[in-house]
């Protein structure tokens, strides 16, 4: 079972881990964009960190709705849209829960993951955050069906996040505005794969 | 980083306070969420006209703002697109019952906040369409990208359907007037420097004193081709000829029908420059290249004109769509037809636009 009270702890380090890895995702994204990844998120996040204590008695459900709600009024750009409308979904996936089974983990992942593909019509291997959050969701909601734990499933998950990360680096970007570099954006690891890896590992750290 | 700022998370809020003490008679502005509105809106019976995207292109777009051009502009951060709050609350201080048209630069995160402010005011019985900018025949191709950005045109068409605005145009009219002068227009830009973003304080790219990016956006971000500088002649010669050589660009883009509040997809065809067209020809600085060095530009781009009959009849030079202090320019070349033209002329009084009145 993932309690209420870890859902608010993953929201609160993943924005401390935002802010420490803030000029990181900046100088990713100033490979193949425009330089302000890092500066988005951070701004964002700082705003959810802000709020997170008058959340402290709504169920999983509410709390990720308005996390997504800050992101989409404070992020802006692309970050902003996708980061929102991730939360936006995985609440619905978990509507009047205070706790979650590992089944609805992996149902929260699946939903916030197809509002991604469905907000930036990206696939897999364009060279964005899907590529990220569609290995780590499969491999998670495989490993429940096996009968792990959600902290065995997430482990695992985050293995196939760090390597759909990585596998960002020798892909042509096919959306945003890295796709204008054309063969350029070759060889970068992509800025929004890298901030989607750190929030699944969040989330493992903090199960742990 | 030598800018003059206050502090980096500062700068557009603070710019657009000193903006309103500059223009009293000519615009309001709205904090939480940011939004710069005429000062007479609504006006009735007229469509409203807004426009957005991030901050760091100015005047484009809260520069805009007034008689004739825009009801409002959403400023983002710097060079990040604004969110759909901006857009819902902007649009409904200047909706006059006759709905908004919302003039969008085809760049994802402007693109995907755009759809959710439609999505949430259709929603809410506010009548709002989305037409795209996407002029930039730099990107050669939408299959394997986002398709071309907008830059140049978007200064055109938000001049040319506010005037269609005062002039009692419907919404779906305007949105029409919108998207013919998008697929009339191309535009293709050259950067000698680099911008620096405040909130990063380094420069996004480095070039080298000997080195130009060929086919930039207006982002900062670099452009298709890095390669050795050459003349004024030179440079300009090769933007005339990328947008008059320019084959007919395809693509599908998407677009709310009010009707049915369902997205459609519609293809769309910028068809090619011609001998015997009249068009519109716009030199824009990026923000660093002084006047005298647009001029020069044009000298020549006027000069290729002649040569190809293609009749220059209208003509706009300065920083109007720029990247900060980056050094580089921009042409953008508008086919005119009759109704354009009409509306070019027709009066218009903003902060940084001003004709016929």
């Amino acid at each position: 079972m993932t309690t209420k009270q870890q859902i608010l702890q993953w929201l609160q380090t993943y924005a401390t881990v935002i802010e420490q890895n803030k000029d990181y995702l900046t100088e990713l994204d100033a490979a193949i964009g425009d330089a302000d990844h890092g500066i988005n998120m951070n701004r964002g996040f700082q705003k959810v960190l802000t709020q997170l204590p008058t959340l402290a008695e709504k169920d999983i459900s509410n709390i990720l709705k308005a996390v997504s709600m800050t992101l989409i009024s404070s992020v802006g750009g692309a970050s902003g849209a996708l980061y929102g409308t991730f939360f936006l979904r995985a609440s619905n996936a978990v509507t009047g829960l205070s706790e979650l089974t590992p089944e609805d983990t992996a149902k929260l992942l699946e939903t916030g993951l197809s509002g991604v593909r469905e907000r930036g019509k990206a696939n897999l291997g364009e060279k964005t955050m899907l590529d990220t959050l569609q290995p780590a969701s499969q491999t998670f909601t495989k490993a429940i069906s096996e009968g792990n734990n959600t902290l065995e499933a997430l482990k695992e998950a985050v293995i196939a996040a760090e390597q759909g990360m990585k596998n960002t680096i020798p892909l042509i970007a096919k959306k945003g505005r890295a796709t204008y570099l054309g063969e350029r954006s070759i060889g970068h690891q992509d800025p929004g794969a890298t901030s989607a890896y750190l929030m699944l590992k969040t989330l493992q750290q903090v199960l742990q | 980083m030598k800018k003059l700022i206050n502090s980096p998370e500062n700068v557009v809020r603070e710019s657009l306070e000193g903006m309103a003490l500059a223009h009293p008679d000519l615009i309001k502005i709205n904090f939480d969420p940011t939004f710069v509105y005429r000062k007479d809106a609504p006006i009735q019976n007229k469509v409203a006209l807004i426009s957005g995207g991030g901050s760091g292109h100015e005047p484009m777009h809260t520069g805009f703002v007034g008689m004739g051009m825009l009801d409002a502009a959403c400023p983002g951060e710097i060079f990040t697109s604004p969110t759909p709050d901006q857009m819902l609350e902007a649009a409904k201080k200047v909706n006059s019952g006759n709905g908004v048209l919302n003039i969008v630069k085809n760049y994802s995160g402007d693109v995907m906040n755009f759809e959710m402010a439609a999505e949430i005011a259709s929603s809410e019985n506010l009548p709002m369409i989305n037409i795209l900018i996407d002029d930039d025949c730099a990107v050669k191709d939408s299959l394997y990208t986002q398709g071309r950005r907008g830059v140049g045109t978007t200064v055109l068409a938000e001049k040319i359907c506010g005037a269609g605005a005062e002039k009692g145009y419907n919404l779906q009219q305007l949105a029409n007037l919108c998207r013919k002068v998008n697929l009339n227009g191309r535009s293709i830009g050259i950067a000698l420097t680099s911008c620096t973003v405040p909130a990063k304080g380094s420069p996004t790219f480095e070039l080298a004193d000997n080195e130009i990016e060929f086919g930039i956006g207006i982002h900062g971000e670099p452009g298709r081709q890095r390669m050795e500088i050459k003349t004024a002649d030179q440079i300009s010669e090769m933007l005339t000829f990328s947008i008059l050589e320019d084959p007919p660009y395809i693509r599908t883009i998407r677009e709310l029908n009010l009707e049915s509040q369902e997205w459609e997809e519609l293809e769309l065809t910028t068809p090619p420059f011609q001998s015997g067209d009249s068009v519109l020809a716009f030199v824009n600085s990026m923000g660093g290249t002084p006047l005298s060095e647009l001029y020069i530009i044009y000298r020549q781009l006027a000069q290729i004109c002649e040569k190809k009959n293609i009749t220059i009849i209208r003509n706009l030079i300065g920083p109007y769509i720029t990247s900060l202090e980056m050094q580089g320019v921009s042409i953008t070349l508008l086919k005119l037809d009759e109704e354009m033209i009409k509306l070019w002329d027709a009066p218009v009084k903003t902060a940084s636009l001003r004709w016929g009145v």
